[in-house]
């Protein structure tokens, strides 16, 4: 990124129900450079009177796809959530500028990662930028050994659910697990509780392996999921964070 | 809430350092004028005040990089900062 980035016009293509809280934006961008899966964007709103918000969100696509995916939580009290998953129709415009970080990525093709496993580490929207190396790690082919642990209120509340099924179904070196904090079907047998070290010592990958960790979602959950990481052995250049404030998204 | 609640990563400046820097800045590397620590501007803790923006260390809390804009004026206060690293290939 060696140049200043513009804010772009972007076209809603259509808009996605991930949940009862979470909707996607699919966007169209013909000025759109690619990305790397981990980095965000700027969105930018200006009401009438010329007062203006923004706000940062992580890309759910990967490189590949044609269109930029931004996964969106409602936030009640929120300035910009809501315009987002509510005020938005397919057909409307949206201003934009990105990609934006070179920090919190993970490139396939890049050999420094040869031989890492993967640990990633979400809570609710948190799972967009992780969803985006996902998606790019399926795509490239790439078999490095991969775990998601995410976590969601409830199981309705799980974004991009069926999806991670199917993907972690047809790859023996991807494994999925998730806790539900709040509310569980009756027939669950996974976690239900917080991120805590019992967890993490249970399913991230030993610090032996040499594992990159990457931890997205409420502040809260990601230095909780890192200062434990740390605990357990791992390497502080090796846990990327991203944290998304209190709320989570 | 609390204040601690609102931190953000320095990942979340990238949009505002390329406003002002040609190049992405969050994988430059900052030294700690507190405690020596270096780490990437990504990784330090952002808080937005309406005063501005505001980057810590992650170890010792000391304000290494303020950020303001006011009056079509950015200004930059790196007092807290002994030493920022930039890889030369990318630019």
């Amino acid at each position: 990124m060696a140049q200043q980035l513009k804010w772009q016009l972007g076209t809603v293509v259509e808009i996605r129900e991930e949940t009862p809280k979470a909707k996607s934006l699919i966007l169209d961008l013909p000025e759109w450079t690619t990305h790397l899966a981990g980095q965000h964007v700027d969105v930018r709103l200006t009401a009438e009177d010329g007062y203006q918000a923004q706000r940062s969100y992580s890309i759910a696509s990967p490189p590949e796809d044609k269109y930029l995916m931004l996964t969106v939580d409602r936030i009640e009290d929120g300035e910009v959530s809501p315009y987002l998953t509510d005020g938005l129709r397919a057909g409307d415009q949206l201003e934009l500028r990105g990609p934006i970080g070179g920090y919190f990525v993970w490139d396939a093709r890049n050999k420094q990662y040869d031989g890492s496993p993967l640990f990633l580490a979400a809570g609710g929207s948190g799972i967009a930028p992780l969803m985006a190396m996902l998606r790019h790690r399926a795509n490239s082919g790439a078999t490095v050994p991969t775990r998601l642990l995410y976590s969601s209120r409830s199981y309705e509340e799980i974004i991009y659910r069926e999806e991670l099924d199917r993907l972690s179904a047809n790859d023996s070196s991807l494994r999925v697990i998730h806790t539900l904090t709040r509310r569980r079907p009756a027939d669950w047998t996974g976690y239900g509780r917080r991120i805590d070290m019992a967890m993490l010592a249970d399913t991230a990958w030993s610090p032996a392996e040499k594992p990159l960790a990457f931890t997205c979602g409420p502040t809260a959950l990601v230095e909780a999921v890192a200062d434990n990481l740390l605990e357990l052995g791992y390497e502080p250049g090796r846990i990327r964070t991203e944290r998304f404030g209190p709320t989570g998204g | 809430m609390h204040d601690s609640d609102l931190r953000l990563d320095g990942n979340a400046a990238g949009g505002l350092l390329n406003e002002i820097f040609p190049f992405e800045m969050t994988t430059a590397e900052a030294t700690c004028g507190g405690c020596g620590t270096t780490r990437p501007i990504g990784e330090l803790m952002l808080y937005r005040h309406g005063m501005g923006t505001i980057l810590r260390c992650y170890v010792c809390d000391t304000m290494l990089i303020r950020i303001t804009h006011i009056h079509g004026f950015y200004r930059l206060d790196f007092s807290g900062m002994n030493c920022l690293r930039i890889a030369a290939e990318l630019h």
